[in-house]
């Protein structure tokens, strides 16, 4: 099977490798996969507490070239995107745009898993701030 | 020398034919293209002469008292089913158990569930972490239901060697008939069905630098007589196991093959052995958590199977595939989307089976081509650990173990 030219653009040259310390103001981290079915994604958020927008998003993934490819794309389009914005992503937006064989949709699946869970992080740890600075 | 791309190092899926197989069978195909079961004239008796003289270079090389012991088929698969049927079908009044290994090929695990579909009972034994059968565990299978031993003489992944001897002798003890898949072991290191008390003993050509395309199933004759029902049924063609014009060009290109084979192994296999060790000793001493998959000294010559902690294989192969040929025990390089069961029988973390590399070395490996694919791998693998978020964990102490992974 041969891989399409945007999944071998984002293995040869990923967006966004690294890590963000987890407890670091405005971070959500998301943690998905399993090391035994063969595929695992960090995937972190930083999100401007002034301004609500996602400023910078890393990864780090263990699994095939499409998983590394499906959760290097999610960075680049989490970037400049509120949280609310962020979480209309779709798994099959991933597809689409790297143009994954039926056999690597559950790729994409993981990095949408991802995305979320990053942004429920992110919620959890600072909601209860906006809901007191609204109610104040 | 200059590197040729991309390198072939994947010899235990197929290997390229020998230049000298080829030539072999070129006249085969035009001059002189007759029919082998022709009786009555001079094109058969030609075409009749080249399959005997293949019988015969074949059954050299895998020990055979006769060539007649030799039947030709489509390959190491056909072989397979035509031996394992065949004693399931010949031998259902003396029994319907068969005992075979956990890591034995696609090919013989189809088969014997396809047999339990049937009424046969079939016992999986496991095998030991190096991938050697244990003796008590076989015997202990055994029943007085058993017709048949299946195991195999080399593995196609790890490329651990049975003891088969040794199973040949408790096979014989038993009076039950031995099938060894030598697919992997013929042409490769000695094999000699007498020595080890092989009934039955399945081999292709496209593994021995010969063509796709053709196999043989050895049937011994003599001591005892071994009965296979045939597959196909038709103008009872070898000996009435297998019906079928025999493909004369490839016959004669697989018996050119196992003759090389038979003239060079002793010092190919030195020759193979030495790169390999090279190439395993390049990649252990520069990468830490790689972990050698098989037995480390009771393994084929030119393989090398090993897993790379933290990152995944089908990733590891992306990475070289411009450059190189290898294989991975990945789930995501297997049709089933499964990680290796042989890896996995092996005792092996399933995250092991999925990071594993097969690099398998042939006849036209160089050293220089050992080189660059040692030197690439380490690069690939250690880039890819630094994006592998398993690999920051456990640089950071956390047991992977400990953490409660939420599966898809």
């Amino acid at each position: 099977m041969a891989y399409s030219e945007k999944v071998v653009d984002h293995y040869n040259n990923p967006r966004n490798v690294g890590s963000f310390t987890k407890d670091t103001p405005g971070v959500g981290t998301g943690l998905v996969g399993a090391p035994e079915c063969g595929d695992v994604m960090k995937l972190q958020i930083k999100v401007n507490l002034d301004t609500g927008m996602i400023e910078d998003a890393k990864f780090k993934t263990f699994g095939c070239g499409s998983a590394i490819a499906s959760s290097s794309l999610a960075t680049e389009w989490l970037k400049g995107k509120t949280v609310d914005e962020a979480a209309k992503i779709k798994n099959t937006d991933i597809v689409n745009e790297l143009k994954l064989p039926p056999v690597k949709i559950h790729c994409s699946v993981l990095a949408e898993d991802a995305i979320k869970a990053a942004l429920a992080d992110y919620r959890e740890k600072h909601a209860p701030a906006d809901a007191r600075a609204s109610s104040e | 020398m200059a590197l040729k791309f991309p390198i072939f190092m994947d010899s235990q899926s197929t290997t390229p034919a020998d230049p000298r197989v080829v030539e072999a069978m070129i006249p085969y195909f035009t001059e002189k293209f007759g029919h082998p079961a022709s009786r009555n004239h001079s094109f058969g008796w030609e075409a009749e002469t080249a399959v005997d003289r293949a019988r015969e270079q074949i059954a050299k090389v895998i020990g055979a008292r006769d060539p007649k012991e030799v039947i030709f088929t489509s390959g190491g698969t056909e072989s397979i089913n035509l031996a394992l049927k065949g004693v399931a079908e010949m031998y259902r009044e003396k029994g319907n158990h068969i005992v075979t290994t956990a890591i034995e090929q696609r090919a013989s695990l189809d088969v014997c569930k396809r047999l339990e579909r049937h009424g046969h009972e079939v016992t999986y034994i496991p095998v030991r972490p190096d991938g050697l059968v244990d003796l008590e565990t076989l015997r202990q299978a055994i029943t007085d239901k058993t017709i048949l031993i299946s195991v195999m003489f080399a593995n196609n992944e790890v490329g651990t060697i049975q003891d088969m001897s040794a199973i040949g002798r408790l096979a014989k003890e038993k009076g039950i008939i031995l099938h060894a898949d030598a697919t992997q072991a013929v042409g490769k290191i000695p094999v000699n069905v007498e020595a080890a008390g092989i009934d039955l003993l399945s081999c292709t050509a496209h593994l021995i630098y010969g063509p796709k395309g053709v196999g043989a199933l050895y049937v011994r004759r003599k001591a005892p007589r071994v009965r296979i029902a045939p597959l196909i049924d038709g103008g009872g063609h070898e000996r009435g196991m297998r019906s079928g014009t025999l493909p004369v060009p490839l016959v004669v290109g697989f018996g050119r093959a196992a003759e090389i084979c038979g003239e060079v192994m002793a010092d190919e296999g030195v020759r193979l052995a030495k790169l390999r060790d090279r190439l395993q000793d390049m990649i252990l001493s520069n990468i830490d958590e790689a972990y050698l998959n098989g037995h480390p000294e009771r393994r084929l010559p030119h393989n090398l199977n090993i897993s790379f902690a933290y990152v995944e294989g089908e990733s590891v192969l992306m990475g070289l595939n411009k450059e190189s040929a290898l294989s991975s025990g990945s789930a995501c390089t297997s049709s089933t989307l499964e990680p290796s069961y042989v890896i996995g029988a092996l005792g092996a973390s399933a995250e092991l089976a999925h990071s594993s590399i097969r690099f398998s070395l042939h006849r036209f490996t160089t050293e220089e081509e050992v080189d660059h694919v040692g030197a690439r791998t380490i690069e690939v693998v250690k880039r890819l650990r630094e994006m592998s978020p398993l690999y920051e964990l456990a640089k950071e102490g956390v047991d992977l173990k400990s953490i409660h992974w939420k599966a898809e």
